[in-house]
């Protein structure tokens, strides 16, 4: 499993003040940690690798295979890319329950999962994370460290080939901050599924960065 | 009595076609308002409320010129389809549906734009193709706003008089809706007849009103 990234973006914003992004690094860690201040670009690099931006022009690899590649003209959609994504402030659907958010990869077509959606891999995950006696909650009723393992097994509950992490910690305080920084060690140590994270923290840096890369100016230092 | 009943249904049918068909444009086009970013969107997003501001005897004036018989739209439709629109209710149709166009077409934009876009991309990145995210997603967290504005276009139609006169006149029984209707009523000093039909369209607007107010409140609510 690996990354192999080289793509570049423009961006303008108003007043015509523009941004380059232009990021190159290849990885073939378990454990990546893109670390760098806010505004160099760290979501941007994330969104790219995941889909929901499309750059100007280069390739997006990931495990050999090719998710962008602007010669090639080859674009998978977010939707057929595989990666798990743990948006940083969870972006959890807040007209379903934790139930129905963790099942909500699982069921195609044009319906939500019911409230009592029942699948083996759902139970498993609320099970994992300790969700059950909250199943049936929307994700306003939760703690911020219940809210964010529901984001994580939702996401794990697709069988990701890499999961995508923005800034986990941020959204928590600094007790939960730790306690989630041990739980997500183990979670990653017990799964053994890669991830790409990005942080502005020091600490995520130093815990989670088996490679570690710095992002600044829209640039891989 | 009993002919109250007949401007009544007919106003009914006309505002439900109206309704209807604004549900599906007046949504599509506020999504497309809100979600997309191309030149002349805010130009395009005034031209589409003009409809709301405009004396409805201009909108009246603009429609005949269009779908009237040498309109360019009108002639084609009467020579390929052997529709006419002038003086008949699907004439009506036309006009209420043009008046209560804005009223859906805002509140669906508004709505769509309260849809925090992070969650859409949360559902792309699990899979979901884009009309799956409108129906699972997209469409949820907004439909308060998007039935609010429904409802008031509804109730819109239901009062539409001037574009509608114009249009497709004021035929007894085939075009003449209730508003058309108490205005002739009126005319002709009937006045029992003018006062059940006012009494109807009044209590049938503050009712959609309270419907339309509770389900925007609804929509802020945690």
């Amino acid at each position: 499993m690996s990354f192999d990234i080289d793509f570049k973006k423009q961006f303008t914003g108003d007043g015509g003040r523009s941004f380059e992004l232009a990021i190159r690094f290849c990885t073939e860690a378990r454990r990546t940690v893109i670390y760098g201040p806010s505004g160099a670009g760290k979501s941007l690099t994330l969104q790219a690798i995941a889909g929901l931006l499309k750059p100007d022009e280069g390739t997006i690899r990931c495990g050999g295979q090719a998710l962008f590649d602007s010669t090639a003209r080859i674009d998978v959609p977010a939707r057929g890319r595989g990666l798990g994504y743990l948006f940083q402030d969870y972006a959890l659907f807040p007209h379903l329950n934790v139930r129905q958010n963790v099942g909500f990869g699982l069921r195609r077509g044009w319906l939500n999962p019911s409230r009592r959606h029942a699948a083996e891999a759902v139970d498993r995950w609320l099970q994992a994370f300790e969700l059950e006696a909250v199943a049936g909650q929307r994700p306003h009723q939760l703690s911020g460290g219940q809210r964010q393992r529901t984001a994580l097994a939702r996401a794990l509950v697709n069988e990701p080939r890499a999961l995508l992490l923005d800034e986990p910690f941020s959204a928590l305080d600094p007790a939960l901050r730790t306690r989630m920084r041990d739980e997500l060690d183990a979670l990653l140590a017990r799964i053994g599924i890669p991830m790409l994270m990005i942080t502005h923290d020091p600490d995520d840096l130093t815990r989670f960065g088996e490679q570690q890369l710095l992002l600044q100016d829209g640039r891989i230092a | 009595m009993s002919e109250a009943w007949i401007p009544l249904l007919l106003s009914l049918k006309v505002a439900g076609w109206a309704t209807g068909l604004n549900l599906v444009l007046g949504t599509a086009v506020g999504l497309l308002l809100a979600r997309r970013r191309f030149p002349g969107r805010e130009l395009l997003d005034s031209l589409l409320t003009l409809p709301m501001v405009l004396p409805p005897t201009v909108l009246g004036y603009y429609l005949l010129v269009v779908v009237g018989k040498r309109g360019w739209l009108g002639a084609w439709l009467n020579e390929h389809f052997g529709i006419q629109l002038i003086f008949t209710w699907q004439g009506a149709v036309v006009a209420a549906t043009i008046v209560a166009f804005p009223l859906v077409m805002k509140s669906a934009r508004t709505a769509f734009e309260g849809v925090e876009p992070q969650l859409e991309n949360a559902g792309r990145v699990l899979g979901l193709g884009e009309a799956a995210l409108f129906f699972r997603v997209t469409l949820p967290l907004a439909w308060r706003g998007v039935l609010a504005g429904v409802l008031l276009a509804f109730a819109r139609a239901l009062g539409e008089f001037g574009a509608t006169l114009m249009v497709a006149g004021s035929i007894p029984g085939r075009t003449q809706t209730l508003s058309i209707a108490i205005y002739e009523a009126v005319q002709a000093g009937q006045d029992d007849e003018a006062n059940a039909l006012v009494l109807i369209v009044s209590i049938t607007c503050v009712l959609v009103l309270v419907l339309a107010s509770r389900l925007v409140g609804g929509s802020t609510r945690k």
